[in-house]
């Protein structure tokens, strides 16, 4: 599996990474040799073996509902790039 | 007093050899010394002097655990409430965390004294401690080689003795391997033992915190303080924590260490192969029985890892967007100007690296060929480790196939670093609890043991390493220029 | 040609959770922005979402209710994609796995009924908002719903015309109030639905491509946007053109749908198991414990209404159209020891049309069932006229008074004093021989102008059988 510069373009923008053009080539041969590495993978018959997604088999605890967390915008915000009136602001959503 | 242990410390504490607040100025006059290490990202003198003064009053009380009044520090993805975290990135190099990750608040509440932040690979990848925004660390054992990583500057710290101990995480051998490279004693705890909560993120199946000492009593210690259930960790696990420091004299007459072959054939330097046999020598001399036994698909653990860590870390780091927190590019035109120029202007190119390739693994046509194949092998990895464990009490092997190896020498070649992680890796993937002990040197270099256990047996793992360290003193020796 | 209507709608029901699904902030509407997200609800460095045990426990009696199957082991997943209103970059969502699976609901359409199939219900965070005002250019985004708690619930194509879909909205609507796991609020957000539509050849097996609308907050819109959009596919087949699958918004000021661009791009959400969190286990004892919750049905309640109280069709459904009403009438009936009917009656009646005037709900209605039922009991047993009734509720509404209280200050209490009355009867015979002379050569239609002026002479304090009565017999 060998991956291209434009590959990597839509990768990229799938991941909203911006990407230098020229450097393009040089992450799709990291991508590939990756890749290359992953096809050792396929090689091992994994036919019913459980996907396993978490070390320990454990159940969700499930918290009581109830509301435990206080009013910190003027905190939080103080950390933000731009706000206005406690919004976050954005360039122009477009629906 | 800088190689005082930390019970030894807590002695001197109360028998008033020294004050909580003398004892933090000796280490920041250190670190003020050896800033060619580069293993402070950031330094709290006043945080870590009022710490310290509350300390004293504590222990002046009477009051207090063994923690109180100990210099530590962080590695700089945990975060630190009114503290920069930047988890080592540009993209975070304006945060100041609004609170506390929840191993940060047990410590403080345990009363050790934060002396700062901790240089670390980039979001934690990486391997070397080369990836950060703020510059490789250096190893103290030989300045032109790396500390490892990712947790490079907490492994730089505590061997160069900037810090009495320090936290570490492990999501693919960031504790162990660079504890093995720096000379000091590192342990990746059973995934869930320690709570993740401000924990930022890599890879969320396989990240563990632990801690990184110089001795394994250290650790005892330390991890005593670090672990436990979360609430606020829904894979934090709800078991009680054991007494570790009570559990280190326990004897290793008849305890059965298994040798996975895998771990000690080819790819595996010299050097340190004889170290390890050494050390495994040793073991028998403590009473341990040795066997060989086999891990079969631990090859197969890195193509394994270099897709589920990148498929998690794709989305975990989606939040880092310019939108609510940490770097914005200028004037962005709209609002994919806006994301784009963000992340791409932020982030370094190893974490680019594992964004595209999880982003990639998991997009439509590809998620059954890598991501779903690599959680089945990560199942017959896991099997692989608990059969050899039904075997024996521990695995021993290597940490890293060699000794620290120099600076710039493998950061252009990715899948070459990669492949360094085979003997750590496999560990993350089952989420067992694994330790580096220090075991000797080669060629000048430390070498470290890896002793990995079964599903919460820390206690059990603290004790073999320090019944070794009983017996040898490779934890006890200083760097040169370090002393 | 004849054309077929193919509609399936998936429906966005927030979960009545004082808490958000993954955080401790507040879910209430209308806070000041951002002051109820949390560090969770931000996705700032570091944060981990659990689990909230209402969302789950609101999930399953959902699914216990349309006789779903409970998924005994489901899991979240991760949905990625890039949006302000989207802190993580992510949304926790169920895609396999889900909560609740096959399950169904009967809806009625002109007197049929017909079984509608719902393929899936699963849990998952709401988005926050953008703000479009204007902000020198640019928007500004709240995330004090991010993190609220929905059930996404998803019905098989099973619909035939926007009648259907609006019955199935309803059906849903009610049901999920009962259930009080979603207060239904539609201008809030709180019920919102995706209508994807789509239409065929009659007698054709397979479907057409469907466009899907979104977010449609009413059932009259659902309604005016499907029918828009079955034209809209109809001229378009029928003028050459292709349907495409797309995304398209309702217009409500136009009446019509417009494609939306912005979301055309085509997504690749790269759905993965969230590690956060671990798979959620349902046994039988957890089913058993929320079946032990679940509250009588509306269909179950219709019936046993009619049974019960002998209502008729028209006061069952009013009635039992939500549970605090059907509550109301039952506490009513129960406390004030009336008869059934005249209970129905009076609440249909005048109590609704006072609630509907003021635009409140019943849970606010300024009197209550104890104080209606003292009202209701004072009718019954004669000691007022039903009119007289009417006016002792206008106190009752304006009030806080009981109805003893007020028929005492106000001097309404009926006169039994039999004496009184005849005297007035007399009196009113004497001065209106024509009429008597009228009634006596059987003009019986007299009768009621005799009765009209003793009550008005009574001022209504009179027992209209009781003067019935004496007027017969002194008109003999």
């Amino acid at each position: 599996m060998s991956l291209t510069a434009d590959d990597v373009k839509k990768i990229a923008h799938l991941a909203r990474l911006g990407i230098n053009p020229e450097d393009g080539v040089a992450y799709a041969k990291d991508l590939s040799d990756m890749l290359e590495l992953m096809t050792q993978m396929a090689a091992l018959d994994t036919e019913g073996v459980a996907p396993m997604a978490h070390p320990l088999d454990q159940a969700q605890r499930l918290r009581a509902d109830l509301v435990t967390e206080a009013d910190l915008r003027d905190k939080y915000q103080a950390i933000a790039p731009q706000v206005e009136a406690g919004l976050y602001l954005v360039p122009k959503v477009i629906e | 007093m800088e190689n005082q242990s930390i019970t030894e410390l807590a002695k001197s504490l109360r028998a008033k050899h020294v004050s909580s607040v003398e004892l933090a100025q000796i280490y920041l006059q250190r670190i003020k010394q050896h800033p060619e290490l580069n293993c402070y990202i950031s330094v709290t003198e006043e945080f870590a002097l009022q710490q310290a003064l509350a300390a004293d009053v504590m222990l002046a009380k009477g009051e207090g655990s063994l923690l109180t009044g100990i210099p530590i520090a962080h590695k700089d993805i945990f975060c630190t409430e009114g503290v920069k975290t930047s988890c080592g990135s540009k993209m975070l190099d304006n945060f100041i965390a609004p609170y506390n990750a929840t191993v940060v608040e047990k410590l403080n509440r345990a009363g050790a004294v934060m002396l700062g932040k901790l240089n670390m690979d980039e979001f934690a990848m990486g391997s070397s401690n080369e990836t950060s925004y703020y510059g490789p660390v250096k190893n103290p054992w030989a300045l032109a080689a790396v500390p490892g990583g990712s947790s490079g500057g907490s492994a730089a710290a505590v061997s160069a003795r900037l810090a009495v101990c320090a936290t570490g995480t492990d999501t693919g051998g960031s504790i162990r391997q660079p504890a093995s490279h720096c000379g000091i004693t590192g342990l990746k705890p059973t995934y869930g033992r320690v709570s993740r909560y401000g924990m930022i993120a890599y890879a969320s199946s396989l990240d563990q915190g632990g801690p990184m000492t110089r001795s394994a009593e250290d650790a005892a210690v330390l991890l005593q303080a670090m672990a436990g259930y979360d609430d606020k960790d829904s894979t934090s696990v709800d078991q009680p924590v054991p007494d570790y420091s009570a559990g280190l004299n326990q004897s290793l007459q008849g305890v059965s260490i298994g040798l996975p072959k895998e771990f000690f054939g080819e790819g595996l330097d010299a050097g340190v192969a004889a170290t390890l046999q050494a050390a495994v020598a040793e073991y028998q001399k403590l009473g341990a029985t040795v066997k060989e036994v086999s891990i079969p698909n631990l090859k197969l653990a890195i193509p394994a890892y270099y897709v589920i860590a990148p498929a998690e870390c794709s989305a975990n780091l989606s939040r880092f967007d310019g939108v609510r927190f940490g770097y914005r590019c200028q004037n962005p035109e709209d609002l994919l100007d806006l994301y784009t120029r963000s992340r791409g202007e932020a982030f370094g190119k190893e974490v680019k690296r594992r964004i595209l390739m999880g982003t990639y693994a998991l997009s439509a046509g590809y998620y059954d060929a890598y991501y779903i194949k690599a959680q089945k092998i990560r199942r017959l990895i896991s099997d692989d480790f608990k059969q050899a464990l039904a075997e024996v009490d521990v695995l021993m092997g290597p940490v890293a196939p060699t000794t620290a190896f120099a600076a710039g020498e493998m950061i252009d070649d990715p899948i070459a670093m990669y492949l360094s992680d085979i003997y750590t890796i496999a560990v993350n993937l089952a989420g067992l609890p694994a330790m580096s002990v220090p075991a000797g040197f080669s060629g000048g270099k430390p070498v470290g043991l890896q002793i990995i256990g079964n599903y919460f047996a820390e206690q059990q793992l603290l004790n073999i390493a320090h019944q070794y360290q009983q017996i040898t003193d490779w934890h006890q020796h200083i760097p040169k220029g370090f002393e | 040609m004849e054309w077929e209507t193919v509609i399936g709608l998936e429906i966005h029901t927030q979960l009545a959770t004082q808490s958000k699904i993954f955080s401790g902030a507040a879910t209430a509407y209308g806070a000041e922005p951002n002051t109820q997200a949390c560090a969770v609800d931000l996705g700032l460095p570091g944060v981990l979402p659990v689990l909230n045990a209402d969302a789950v426990h609101m999930a399953v009696k959902f699914g216990l209710a349309i006789e779903a199957q409970i998924a005994p082991y489901s899991i979240f997943a991760r949905k990625n994609y890039f949006y302000p209103d989207l802190p993580k970059g992510y949304q926790i969502s169920q895609m396999e796995l889900p909560i609740v699976g096959l399950g169904h609901l009967d809806i009625e359409v002109d007197g049929v009924t017909k079984r509608i199939g719902i393929t899936r219900a699963h849990l998952e965070e709401d988005a926050g908002k953008s703000l479009h005002e204007d902000f020198h250019g640019l928007s500004g985004i709240d995330l004090n719903r991010a993190g609220t708690p929905l059930l996404e619930i998803v019905s098989q194509p099973d619909m035939r015309s926007a009648k259907e879909a609006v019955a199935y909205m309803r059906k849903l609507h009610e049901l999920v109030r009962y259930l009080g796991i979603c207060d239904g609020n539609m201008q809030e957000g709180s019920f919102r639905c995706d209508a994807n539509v789509s239409v065929r050849p009659k007698g054709q097996a397979e479907f057409g491509t469907r466009a899907e609308i979104k977010n449609i907050n009413s059932f009259k819109f659902v309604e005016k946007a499907i029918n828009f959009e079955v034209e809209r596919q109809i001229d378009l087949i029928e003028s050459g053109g292709k349907v495409v699958q797309e995304t398209r918004l309702y217009d409500a000021n136009k009446d019509e749908t417009r494609s939306m661009r912005s979301k055309e791009e085509a997504n690749d959400y790269r759905y993965f198991p969230d590690p956060d969190l671990l798979p959620v286990f349902i046994d039988e004892a957890y089913k058993a414990q929320v079946k032990a919750t679940m509250p009588e049905l509306p269909e179950a309640k219709k019936q046993r209404f009619k049974a019960q109280y002998g209502l008729d069709e028209e006061n069952t459904a009013i009635l039992t159209s939500s549970r605090p009403l059907a509550d109301y009438y039952e506490a009513l009936v129960k406390a004030s020891g009336c008869e059934a009917k005249l209970c129905a009656n009076w609440v249909t009646g005048d109590l609704l049309g006072a609630l509907n005037k003021a635009g409140l709900d019943i849970t606010e209605s300024p009197v209550d069932y104890q104080r209606l039922g003292g009202l209701l009991v004072r009718i019954a047993d004669d000691t007022i006229s039903g009119k007289i009734g009417k006016q002792v509720f206008e106190y009752l509404w304006q009030g806080s008074a009981t109805a003893d209280d007020i028929i005492a200050e106000k001097g309404l209490k009926q006169v039994t004093d039999t004496g009184a009355i005849e005297a007035i009867i007399d009196q009113i015979i004497a001065a209106n021989p024509e009429q008597v002379e009228q009634y006596r050569s059987g003009k019986d239609k007299v009768f009621g102008f005799f009765v009209g002026q003793v009550m008005k002479e009574m001022q209504g304090k009179a027992s209209p059988g009781e003067v019935n009565k004496m007027l017969k017999d002194k008109l003999k």
